[in-house]
């Protein structure tokens, strides 16, 4: 009997242990990042000068860039999830080669972020410099400055469309694969072609729970940190353009953080950083909820 | 004859294929493109001496990476001394008190933990370990790695302990056997598999893992095999290599991201084995 509430209390401890830790980190973020929200306010997320020398912290332009690399990776990453996601759960549904696509999609999940990032800055930076140069004429023609740096917004947004591919396909191909089979086939039975079932049944049922996919994968990119950091070319100024180098709140803690000195100055980095696990954690909650309640209903 | 109308919907249906198919392998081409490109450029660089030497002095060619192997050994050992005791046991919970209150609560901060970007787990170690130490240390960047690793572990435990069928655990408790060691010798053996496939994946997670690394563990050049002293990693060392100027290193960043790639997809792949080819059938 000793040993059964022994066993019982210690099942008790770990899960409070995990329970409490959640809460001692959010606790330890607003209190590390206290001294920078006491001494610049709200005015924090909408100054733009971020000047360590001077001691002046504004988060907008990590702000901009996180948003501006994100949204745009999003964009360029959901025709191929999504169509990777209809091959899996429509096309190829149950079929073995399914199994080997599933598996390669979640081989790009595994690859570590440095390793994009590495390849990003040795193939794809040299790549989207050749590009800029040939755009060069064009933008100074409508007035937009494009510098040839190769590194920057578009292509940190390029390497994170890669990497969220596996999140957005997997989640996507999971929804599809709740859509109940009465519901097709019915559809199927009236002489609709496989467009006319995927447009018209299965992506109508499917809608809420891809928002959730694509939320989750939002949540990935607004908080992924080495590849970005590698190809956005780390400068804390607005981005003017697509081609600008910038910075994202993950990219700036990563490179400053270590050499922060200032009290201050550092501070403002883990106000960034709790920025930054806020955000994530809503849109994340937003998500997971409307999974779950898709997964109930079907 | 078939009717224009029926020729335009099989059009568009034929184009949807084609569309799919074709963005389909365009999601799978960069994947191919990478591995492509670290085998081909990083491959001819590995020998024996880079695996086992530590780096030179900047300038001198040779060297290696043996630091960084060891480093990432011992962070990732550290990682899971630290996650694996308290993420089973919170599994277990998990699948045994399924509706408490407790349980809600725990579930909640599991999922809060999982989606937490790894910089701002960095950044939590940073605050409890660095700065209280006033140095960076392995420790720091194990409690760092150990973050992210816990809801893995976690949720692999409860996942599969869930799948166990109540009736063998009920033929246990049926024969007098006390709760606590009906879990022990019944279900947790059970469910074996499954934690053994979460906790290889939490290390093929971890072990790519560089972002908190940068303000805990930091880096070093030189083998250090003691937990309070700065490490070096293999993320690490292919971060500082590929931002620096010089050609042989870039090199030697390729043939790390190999020795990387390979630890972290072998990592990944048995995870999968374990749970497929060993499973127990009931």
């Amino acid at each position: 009997m000793r040993r059964e509430r022994l066993f019982r209390n210690l099942l008790q401890l770990a899960a409070w242990l995990v329970g409490l830790n959640v809460l001692v980190i959010s606790i330890t973020l607003f209190w590390g990042a206290s001294p920078t929200l006491r001494h610049f306010g709200p005015g924090f997320l909408w100054s733009s000068h971020w000047n360590p020398v001077t001691d002046e912290f504004g988060a907008l332009p990590f702000l901009a860039g996180t948003l501006a690399t994100s949204f745009l990776a999003l964009a360029l990453s959901l025709p191929l999830s999504l169509s990777m996601a209809i091959l899996l759960g429509e096309f190829l549904r149950g079929r073995w080669l399914s199994n080997v696509f599933k598996s390669l999609v979640d081989l790009i999940a595994a690859v570590p972020s440095v390793i994009f990032g590495y390849w990003g800055l040795m193939v794809l930076v040299p790549w989207v410099r050749e590009v800029e140069m040939q755009l060069m004429p064009l933008g100074q023609r409508l007035g937009i400055e494009i510098m040839p740096y190769g590194v920057g917004v578009l292509t940190a947004s390029l390497v994170l469309a890669v990497m969220i591919i596996p999140n957005t396909a997997s989640i996507a191909r999971e929804v599809l694969e709740l859509v109940p089979r009465d519901l097709k086939e019915a559809a199927y039975s009236f002489g609709a072609t496989r467009y006319e079932v995927v447009r018209s049944v299965i992506v109508p049922y499917a809608r809420s729970g891809i928002f959730a996919g694509v939320l989750l994968s939002l949540g990935r990119a607004l908080g992924e940190t080495m590849a970005v950091t590698m190809v956005i070319g780390n400068t804390n100024e607005m981005p003017a353009n697509l081609f600008a180098p910038a910075n994202t709140m993950a990219s700036v803690i990563a490179n400053e953080l270590a050499e922060a000195t200032t009290a201050i100055h550092y501070s403002s980095l883990v106000a960034v950083g709790l920025v930054l696990f806020l955000v994530t954690t809503v849109i994340n909650f937003i998500g997971t909820y409307i999974i779950k309640k898709m997964t109930v209903q079907a | 004859m078939r009717e224009p109308k029926l020729r335009r919907r099989l059009f568009l249906n034929g184009l949807f294929r084609t569309g799919i198919y074709g963005l389909a392998f365009g999601a799978l081409l960069p994947l191919f493109l990478i591995l492509i490109d670290v085998f081909v450029k990083g491959l001819p660089v590995i020998s024996w001496n880079f695996l086992v030497n530590t780096p030179k002095a900047t300038g001198e060619t040779g060297g290696g990476i043996a630091n960084a192997i060891v480093g990432s050994l011992m962070l990732v050992t550290l990682a899971t001394a630290m996650a694996l005791p308290i993420g089973v046991a919170a599994g277990v919970y998990l699948s045994e008190a399924r509706k408490s209150r407790l349980a809600y609560f725990t579930r909640l901060a599991v999922d809060v933990l999982q989606g937490m970007p790894s910089v701002v787990i960095g950044i939590i170690a940073y605050l409890w370990l660095v700065r209280v130490m006033g140095k960076f240390t392995a420790l720091s960047g194990g409690l760092a790695l150990a973050l992210m690793m816990l809801p893995l572990v976690v949720r692999g435990t409860e996942e599969v302990l869930k799948l166990v069928p109540a009736h063998i655990k009920e033929a246990s408790l049926a024969l007098g056997v006390p709760h606590y060691r009906t879990v022990l010798r019944v279900v947790i053996p059970c469910g074996l598999p499954g934690i053994i496939s979460a906790v290889l994946l939490g290390v093929s997670r971890i072990a790519g893992e560089t972002a908190p690394l940068l303000f805990t563990a930091f880096g070093n050049r030189f083998l250090e095999f003691s937990p309070l002293k700065p490490v070096g990693s293999l993320p690490l060392t292919i971060f500082t290599y590929a931002m620096s100027p010089y050609q042989d290193l870039q090199a030697q960043a390729w043939g790390a991201s190999v020795v990387l790639i390979v630890l972290v997809l072998a990592t990944n792949i048995i995870s999968r084995v374990v749970i497929t080819r060993w499973k127990i059938q009931f």
